[in-house]
C-alpha cells in the first residue's frame, strides 16, 4: 500500500525546512505566543485535578485493550450503525476512501460541502479529490476555513491557523469575503467568519465530519469543539458523512468519562469543551436524515503489529505534545511537512507510511520528554522516535550507499573503539593531536563533514592535555611510590 | 563504602576536572573509589541515534565491566537514564538470558552522583565552600527519566557562600540532544539562544548541571557570543574544600 499523508512525498527534509522557518521571525512569534497562552491554560487545569495521573493511566488502558481487539470493535461499531439507521462503508487508503465520498456526494447531488473537525480528511488530501470532482468544499471550522482561505497548510494540530495573526487574518477576510472594511479587531473578525459561515450552513444540503471518538457499545459518534460551527455541521445538512481513521473506536459509553476530562484540559486547558456532540445513526425529523461512516485504515493497520508501534494509535489529537515541544516550538508545524506535526507527527506521519516518507521526523527531536509527560494517554513518545531511528538505520544499512555514508562509517568505528579500552585509549591520544588542525583562539573551530554542524555556531573547548584516566593512573603511580 | 566510578566516555576525554571532582568529593566523605580500567561508554550515544546492533556488545562489555561493584557512582543524568531505561531492552532483544540476568543485577547499584548523595548516602553538606552567583539546568533525562528532584539544589544550598539563582524556564531543554545538535544544527541553536538569554537573566556567574554535555551546549552558545558566564558540573562546585580556605 502506498500511504501519504497530506503532501509529504514532495516535502523537504526536517532539517531544511526547519531552517526556513527559523528565519520567519513573525511564525515564530505567533508559534511562541500560542504554544504559551495554550500551555499555561493547561497546566492550571491539570494542576487541578488530584487524580490526574489516574485518568492518564486509565486512558493509556482503554486504548491499549482497544487496539488488542480492534478487530471486535470495529465490527461491533458497524453493526451497532447501521442497527440505528447509520451506513458504515470501509476504506483501505486515501483512493478508496476519496472514491467512496465523492460516490455519496453524487448519489445526493451535491456539488459542494461543508467540512469540520477531519484532520484526516487532510491526511487524505480529500479537499484536492473533491474538487477535481467538480465539488467545492467549505472548511466551517474557523482555524480551518482560515487555512483554506490562505490556501496554506495547518501548523498544529488543535489550532491549524495558529501560525496567522489577527492581522493576517483581518487581510485574508477582506480579500476573501469581499469586505474591505473589515479591522483587526477580533469581534468584527468573529462576526464577518460567522455571516460568511451562517450562509453556507444555510444553503449546503451535504457535510462531511471527522470524530473523535466512535462507540462500539452504541454506534455513537463523539465531536467536541469550541466553536459550535461543528454542531451546526453535524446538525444542518440532510446527508452527514463522518470520515473516522479505524483507532478512534472505543468500547463503551463509559470510556467516554475518562477521554472528555482528559482531552479539552490537555488540548486547549478547558475543563470541559464548549460543545461536545453525540449521536448515534439517523433520528426521523430530527437532524440529517441520511447518515454514512468511512472508517479508514490508511496503513493504520500496520502500526498493530508490534507493541510499541501499535501506542502510537492510541493518539487522541490534543496537540499537548506539539505545545510542550521545544522543537516545534522553534519551527512551527509546517517544517515537518506532515499534517501531523511535533512530536506525535515526528511518529505517526513515518510509521503509516512504512518509512517510505518524513524519515527525517525521528530525528527532530532531543528525546528531552516533555513530550511524554503531558501525553494523556501516555505514548512514549521519546522511546518510539529511538525505535524508529533503529528500523530507518538498520534499512539504511541494507544498501550499499547507506553502508558507505560517512555517519554510519563513522559509528562503526567508534563502536569498535569503544568495544576496546586499548583502542579507546589510542583514540583519545589521537584525537588530542588532530584537534590542533582546528584550534584557533583557544577554541576547536571549523570541524570537517557533520561535526561542522556544532562549530558553525558554537565553540567547542579543546580536549583538555590529560584525560581521567591518565589523571588516575598518574595517581596512583604517585601513590605507589 | 566501596565506590565504582563509572566516569563516561565524554567526561573521561572532555571533562577530566568532573572525574577529579568527583573522586576528591567521595574520598574526602571517607569511602574508596575504584576505577575499573576497561570501561569506555555507555552506548547512549550508538543506541539513541538508531544503531541498536552497535550498542549491543558496548552495553555488555560495560556491564562485565561493573558486575562485581557494590555501588557505581556516574557524574551524567543521561547516561544513568539510558542504562536504566533501555538496557533490559537491550539485552532481551540481544543476548542470552545470563546478560539480561546480569543487567538486571547491576540496575539498581547504579546512582548518578547526586542521587548517590542525597538519596543513597544521605549527605546534603559535602563540606564546600564557593562564594560565587550559581544557577542550576536541570538537564532533561535528569529532571524526566531519573527524576532528581531536589537532590541537587539541596546539595547546592548547604555551600558556603553560593547564591543560588532562579533560572526561567528552566525545564526547558537547552537542545544538545546528542545526535540532534549535529543533524539539526538550526534548530539546536535556536533553542540554545533561549536557554543562553535564560542563563543571563539568572544573573549568575556560574551556570551548573549534572550533564556536562548539557552544559558543552551551553558553553559553545555563552563563549560564542563572548559571555564570560562559566559552566561548571555539579561536582566541580562541591570539591572546593571549605576547610582548606
Amino acid at each position: 500500500m502506498n500511504v501519504r499523508v497530506g503532501k509529504t512525498a514532495t516535502a523537504s527534509s526536517f532539517p531544511v525546512a526547519a531552517k526556513r522557518a527559523l528565519a520567519d521571525e513573525q511564525l515564530r512569534r505567533n508559534v511562541q505566543h500560542a504554544t504559551n497562552v495554550i500551555r499555561e491554560k493547561r497546566s492550571l487545569r491539570v494542576e487541578e485535578m488530584s487524580d490526574w495521573q489516574q485518568l492518564r493511566d486509565a486512558g493509556s488502558a482503554i486504548k491499549a485493550h482497544t487496539l488488542h481487539y480492534l478487530d471486535h470493535y470495529l465490527v461491533e461499531f458497524e453493526r451497532k450503525c447501521e442497527r440505528a439507521g447509520g451506513h458504515v462503508h470501509w476504506a483501505r487508503d486515501a483512493g478508496e476512501a476519496n472514491a467512496i465520498a465523492i460516490q455519496l456526494i453524487r448519489q445526493y447531488g451535491g456539488t459542494e460541502v461543508i467540512k469540520v473537525k477531519t484532520m484526516t480528511s487532510d491526511e487524505i488530501q480529500m479537499n484536492a479529490a473533491l474538487q477535481v470532482a467538480g465539488i467545492t468544499p467549505y472548511e466551517t471550522d474557523l482555524a480551518d476555513m482560515i487555512v483554506q482561505m490562505g490556501d496554506d497548510e495547518p501548523s498544529h494540530i488543535v489550532v491549524p491557523a495558529l501560525h496567522r495573526n489577527r492581522f493576517e487574518i483581518a487581510e485574508m477576510f477582506r480579500r476573501n469575503m469581499s469586505r474591505p472594511e473589515l479591522t483587526a479587531e477580533p469581534g468584527e473578525l468573529a462576526s464577518a467568519a460567522r455571516d460568511y459561515l451562517r450562509e453556507r450552513f444555510m444553503r449546503v444540503k451535504i457535510g462531511i465530519c471527522g470524530a473523535n471518538f466512535a462507540i462500539a457499545e452504541t454506534g455513537a459518534v463523539c465531536v467536541v469543539e469550541s466553536e459550535g460551527n461543528g454542531r451546526m455541521c453535524i446538525t444542518m445538512p440532510e446527508t452527514l458523512i463522518a470520515l473516522i481513521g479505524i483507532e478512534k473506536v472505543i468500547p463503551t459509553m463509559q470510556d467516554l468519562e475518562v477521554f472528555l476530562q482528559t482531552l479539552p484540559r490537555s488540548a486547549t486547558g478547558e475543563r470541559m469543551n464548549p460543545y461536545n456532540s453525540l449521536w448515534t445513526g439517523v433520528l426521523p425529523g430530527d437532524g440529517p436524515q441520511a447518515f454514512h461512516v468511512i472508517l479508514l485504515d490508511n496503513g493504520r493497520s500496520d502500526l498493530l503489529v508490534e507493541d510499541r508501534e501499535r501506542e502510537t494509535l492510541a493518539c487522541i489529537r490534543c496537540g499537548a505534545c506539539l505545545n510542550a515541544c521545544p522543537v516545534y516550538r522553534e519551527t512551527g508545524g509546517k517544517a515537518y511537512g506532515s499534517i501531523y506535526s511535533g512530536p506525535i507527527g515526528a511518529i505517526l506521519s513515518p510509521q503509516l507510511q512504512q518509512l517510505k516518507h518524513s524519515r527525517s521526523l525521528p530525528y527532530a527531536s532531543t528525546l528531552c520528554g516533555a513530550c511524554y509527560e503531558v501525553c494523556p494517554v501516555k505514548i512514549n513518545i521519546p522511546e518510539t522516535l529511538i525505535h524508529l531511528r533503529g528500523r530507518i538505520t538498520r534499512e539504511e544499512q541494507s544498501t550499499l550507499r547507506g553502508k558507505l555514508s560517512p555517519e554510519n562509517i563513522a559509528m562503526q568505528a567508534v563502536a569498535k573503539i569503544f568495544l576496546s579500552p586499548r583502542r579507546y585509549e589510542a583514540a583519545q591520544r589521537f584525537a588530542r593531536i588532530a584537534q590542533l588542525l582546528f584550534q584557533h583562539q583557544g577554541q576547536v573551530t571549523g570541524l570537517p563533514g557533520i561535526a561542522g554542524g556544532w562549530t558553525r555556531f558554537r565553540d567547542l573547548r579543546p580536549i583538555p592535555k590529560q584525560s581521567f584516566r591518565e589523571w588516575w593512573n598518574m595517581r596512583g603511580e604517585k601513590e605507589s611510590k | 563504602m566501596r565506590i565504582s566510578l563509572f566516569i563516561t566516555c565524554y567526561n573521561d576525554t572532555l571533562f577530566p576536572e568532573t572525574g577529579i571532582a568527583v573522586t576528591r568529593i567521595l574520598e574526602r566523605l571517607g569511602h574508596s573509589v575504584i576505577f575499573p580500567r576497561n570501561q569506555t561508554c555507555c552506548g547512549q550515544m550508538h543506541y539513541n541515534t538508531g544503531y541498536h546492533r552497535e550498542a549491543i556488545p558496548i552495553v555488555r562489555q560495560l556491564v562485565d565491566t561493573f558486575r562485581s561493584a557494590d555501588i557505581v557512582c556516574v557524574p551524567s543524568a543521561s547516561c544513568v537514564a539510558m542504562m536504566r531505561e533501555h538496557y533490559e531492552l537491550i539485552a532481551e532483544a540481544g543476548g542470552g538470558p545470563s546478560f539480561l540476568e546480569d543487567v538486571r543485577a547491576i540496575i539498581p547499584r547504579i546512582y548518578e552522583f547526586s542521587e548517590l548523595l542525597v538519596d543513597h548516602l544521605g549527605v546534603e553538606d559535602v563540606g564546600a565552600s564557593f562564594p560565587h552567583s550559581v544557577t542550576y539546568h536541570p538537564s532533561c533525562h535528569s529532571l524526566r527519566m531519573l527524576g532528581v528532584g531536589d537532590a541537587p539544589i539541596r546539595l547546592l544550598r548547604e555551600v558556603r557562600g553560593l547564591t543560588l539563582r532562579d533560572l526561567p524556564q528552566e525545564e526547558q531543554c537547552c537542545g544538545f540532544g546528542g545526535t540532534f545538535a549535529i543533524k539539526n544544527p538550526d534548530v539546536s541553536v535556536a533553542m540554545l539562544t533561549e536557554k543562553q538569554s535564560a542563563v543571563l537573566e539568572s544573573g549568575a556567574e556560574i551556570v551548573t548541571a549534572l550533564d556536562n554535555s548539557c552544559l558543552m551546549q551551553i558553553y559553545g552558545g555563552l563563549h560564542r557570543a563572548g559571555s564570560s558566564i562559566r559552566t561548571m558540573h555539579l561536582a566541580e562546585i562541591l570539591a572546593v574544600d571549605g576547610s582548606s580556605q
